[in-house]
């Protein structure tokens, strides 16, 4: 395993019109680890998710990956606000994933649950019905879907089960990055335990590096080995995650972290 | 034994008869002559003037004598004649701001210099059917009438005049002052910059142009609109001919003027100011100049950073649909004979009946219903 | 006869050399859609004006002309369009396959194989294959670009998963030089075989889009499917009715209201010199 990060934050700034919603935030992320972006909501964290995932152009700073090794040796970091939208578009369909807050939007709420998930596998060219079928099956078994749904369309599931099925759809691919919009805050309290518990599992498994935004600091102990806290654009305080929860610096993470009800 | 229908070259001049008896109507009545039409339905002349992208009104009324008053049908013809013509040379733009005005008016200030100018408009009227006008003839002068003072010499545009102050956005002139685009000449491709989009808007059909323009006033977009000015009156129009190089005028066209005063946006770098949206038409056409204005405003939404949620600020879908000749055509071709499409589509249909049938009764597939090929 | 008050096959010929260029461009890249600045023609748009715009800008006074739609010369449409060139023209026209050096068609390939020198040119209503699936053309242009074609599978497998067999049966999408997936115009899903390495070359207008491509000679043409649900075409349990031909695509006729139905070949010529070889069967076709 390479010893360089896999990506590369650098003095990330957003804005929308004269509104600065990113003020230079800064870190890097190893392979296999996953990062928790904590904040109320204005506080910037989905602009920034945007911003490093290629989805909405910052107006200041850098984001670079680590491509991934070629021939010659191990993959160099590249700033992928200078690679071509072709080369973009790639690492989006492949190396990286995306889960939405809201399922709908990380769907194809129109086709089958087996056309969403082995989608990435026919745009890479496999051609083979049976065999496609047949991978997304197993994904729908291992994001506990059962495999009997597989043709029937996202808009008859319960919204944890479009919200495995998303996931499904970003991971058939072993994707190295994956970033997560609040993937549990539009679901039931009672069926985000499971999901949790499902992500955190497939990361360890896939050794997945995640970028996790959230407000709920229970997912960022649960899923998260850093986590960066965000109040108005900046990021007030960073570290290990169950350092920064036990023992927070500064007072609006204490804020945060004093506001949240024991279970 | 059947034997194939033949003789369509029979019908289609069968068909010419029967349209031609069809337009002229009954002949104990009075032939509707150009000139007439082109006096006296002087507003569907300056529609299909400008959809049909060429300023001539005794061409236009024979287009709409022609097509028996379809005013889709007569932009045609006109469009289609204009494709045969040949470009001797291009005028000067047109200076707006020195229209000899029949009227100007604007929702945005109460006086102005120049005033406000009522002119020729159905705005007040009644909308009480008038049956006098059932006869021809001479008509009594409504009571109200006395000599009308002569037209305004020019004024100075709202906009110029908000822009004293620096409250309007410029329109800056594109870096290079390159070409317009012509999309007579070249496809239409996105995106699109903003002479294509304009050019786009002035031959677009006026009742979708009208519904899209609605839809930004309902929710579908809200721009806080104000009419900053509408004037309708002639321009004078100028050409430089390169064997004498210098300009000459070669007459006077009349059109409809409408600038739109929109919301105020800021960006990082630049305070806030009015947005504008523009309206362009021949000869008397108001809601058509309006409803483009609406609609070019809620295209520039993303120029200006705004979200895009709405039909009318999608620039590919507006743009796409806006041309009558395109829209009526492809929904009339459905007419055209589709029975070979639909000879496969019958194949299909009673092949999946068939096996849900066989799947009902436990039988296999049949072999023979697919070959492969 | 052909009138002498209008430009030869109308188009002036500044137009022609801009849609020739076009042409040249879509032959260069075989099922790529070349936008060109399509005008105004006397036909409304809908109606095949990009495919006469084509017609009108490679034919010349020796060609000899074929129009069919639905596979017949004789279709009201095909008649128009027919007469509007022996008017512009004056060229001579025919139905006789074989003969044509250039054919206009609007939903089918002719029966007859086609032979090197000949040109087809097709009648195109939707250009881009995945205008159903993404309006934008924005962004199918980023996907033919990028050779993202993920999109059609997705349709072809909900085709499979839901009806057990791909339910396209015209403007079925092909693979055009293992590089461009290419609309075919909705000829049915029978006649795609036909378009591969064909010694003719093909020529696609579509007017009101503004799109023109081509396949030159010989070149493949492979029909999108899956490797364990190959891509297959339309059969007849019964023969022609008139001519008795076993291997062309059949129109059904209704012949009265108890349901009776007759089968006859959608291509007029072909029918009817089946017909003619079978009551001289010496004659060759």
């Amino acid at each position: 395993m390479s010893q360089a990060p896999l990506l590369r934050v650098r003095d990330l700034r957003c804005a929308y019109g004269a509104r600065e919603v990113v003020r230079g935030i800064s870190f890097d992320l190893w392979p296999g680890e996953v990062l928790a972006v904590v904040g109320e909501s204005g506080s910037g964290k989905s602009t920034l998710l945007n911003a490093v995932a290629a989805r909405h152009a910052p107006v200041g700073g850098t984001v670079e990956f680590a491509m991934r090794e070629g021939p010659d040796g191990a993959g160099e970091l590249a700033d992928i606000y200078a690679m071509t939208e072709a080369q973009r578009r790639l690492l989006a369909r492949t190396d990286w994933g995306f889960v939405h807050q809201n399922a709908a939007d990380g769907l194809r709420m129109n086709v089958s649950a087996g056309a969403n998930v082995s989608e990435r596998l026919m745009a890479l060219g496999q051609r083979h019905y049976g065999r496609l079928r047949a991978q997304a099956a197993d994904w729908l078994q291992r994001v506990e879907i059962d495999p009997s749904r597989i043709d029937d369309r996202p808009d008859t599931f319960s919204g944890g089960m479009r919200q495995r099925l998303q996931i499904a759809r970003n991971l058939i691919t072993a994707p190295r990055l994956v970033f997560m919009d609040e993937p549990t805050s539009s679901l039931d309290v009672s069926v985000q335990a499971r999901l949790l518990d499902m992500l955190r599992m497939l990361t360890r498994q896939m050794e997945l590096a995640a970028i996790i935004v959230t407000h709920d600091l229970a997912v960022a102990r649960l899923l998260a080995q850093r986590m960066v806290v965000m109040q108005g654009g900046y990021a007030v305080e960073s570290g290990l995650t169950d350092q920064v929860l036990d023992d927070p610096q500064h007072p609006y993470t204490q804020l945060l972290v004093s506001s949240v009800l024991p279970p | 034994m059947y034997v194939a229908v033949k003789g369509g070259e029979t019908a289609i001049l069968n068909s010419y008869r029967l349209l031609a008896e069809q337009r002229r109507g009954e002949v104990a009545i009075a032939e509707l002559s150009v000139e007439q039409i082109s006096q006296q339905l002087r507003l569907a002349v300056d529609r299909v003037m400008t959809e049909g992208s060429v300023y001539d009104p005794e061409l236009a009324a024979l287009a709409i004598k022609q097509s028996a008053g379809d005013l889709v049908e007569a932009i045609f013809l006109l469009r289609a004649y204009r494709a045969t013509l040949p470009r001797l040379a291009y005028t000067e733009a047109i200076d707006t701001g020195r229209m000899v005005l029949s009227r100007r008016v604007s929702a945005t200030f109460k006086d102005l210099p120049g005033g406000q100018l009522l002119g020729p408009t159905y705005d007040y009227t009644q909308r009480l059917l008038d049956f006098s006008l059932l006869a021809t003839g001479a008509h009594p002068e409504p009571d109200t009438i006395r000599a009308a003072p002569a037209p305004l010499e020019a004024a100075p545009r709202v906009i110029d005049l908000l822009n004293h102050e620096g409250l309007v956005e410029d329109q800056a002139v594109p870096e290079g002052d390159p070409e317009p685009f012509d999309l007579t000449r070249q496809p239409l491709r996105f995106p699109a910059d903003r002479s294509a989009r304009l050019q786009n808007l002035a031959r677009a059909d006026e009742g979708f142009l009208l519904a899209m323009a609605y839809s930004t006033q309902r929710g579908y977009a809200e721009s806080h609109p104000f009419v900053g000015e509408i004037r309708f009156g002639t321009v004078e129009l100028c050409l430089v001919p390169e064997e004498l190089g210098f300009e000459i005028s070669l007459g006077d066209i009349a059109v409809t003027e409408c600038q739109m005063v929109n919301q105020f946006k800021g960006s990082y770098t630049e305070p806030p100011q009015f947005t504008r949206g523009y309206g362009l038409a021949f000869g008397h056409s108001e809601r058509k100049a309006m409803a483009m204005s609406l609609v070019d405003r809620a295209l520039r939404a993303q120029e200006l950073g705004e979200e895009v949620k709405a039909p009318a600020q999608m620039p590919e879908f507006v743009m796409s649909h806006s041309d009558s000749l395109e829209s009526s055509g492809f929904v009339q071709h459905l007419k055209l004979p589709h029975y070979v499409d639909f000879q496969s589509e019958l194949e299909l249909v009673r092949k999946m009946r068939k096996a849900i049938a066989r799947h009902d009764t436990g039988a296999t597939p049949d072999p023979k219903d697919d070959a492969h090929a | 006869m052909r009138d002498p008050h209008i430009h030869f096959a109308y188009l002036d010929e500044r137009t022609k050399r801009m849609i020739r260029r076009a042409i040249l461009k879509a032959v260069a890249i075989p099922g790529y859609q070349v936008p060109f600045g399509s005008r105004e023609m006397p036909l409304p748009y809908g109606w095949g004006t990009g495919g006469i715009q084509v017609t009108a800008s490679i034919i010349g006074s020796d060609d000899v002309l074929k129009v069919i739609d639905q596979g017949s010369d004789d279709t009201v449409n095909a008649v128009n369009i027919r007469r509007f060139f022996q008017r512009t023209t004056g060229v001579e026209v025919t139905t006789d396959t074989t003969a044509a050096s250039i054919i206009q068609t609007r939903h089918r390939i002719p029966e007859t194989p086609l032979r090197e020198g000949q040109i087809l040119v097709y009648q195109v209503p939707v250009p881009e294959p995945m205008q159903h699936l993404e309006p934008l053309e924005v962004e199918t242009r980023k996907l033919h670009a990028l050779q993202e074609y993920g999109l059609m599978h997705v349709n072809l497998y909900e085709d499979l998963a839901h009806f057990g067999q791909i339910a396209t049966t015209y403007d079925y999408p092909v693979l055009v030089n293992g590089r461009y997936i290419m609309a075919p115009s909705p000829i049915p899903k029978f006649d795609n075989p036909k378009m591969h390495m064909n010694p003719a070359l093909q020529l696609f207008g579509a007017g009101r889009e503004k799109r023109i491509y081509a396949v030159p000679p010989y070149t493949s043409v492979e029909s999108l499917g899956f490797e364990d649900h190959p891509f297959s075409i339309q059969r007849w349990e019964q023969p022609c009715g008139i001519c008795g031909a076993r291997d062309s695509f059949l129109d059904e006729v209704i012949t009265d209201d108890q349901g009776g139905r007759l089968f006859v070949c959608s291509d007029s010529d072909y029918c009817a010199k089946t017909q003619a070889a079978a009551e001289q069967p010496g004659t060759a076709l």
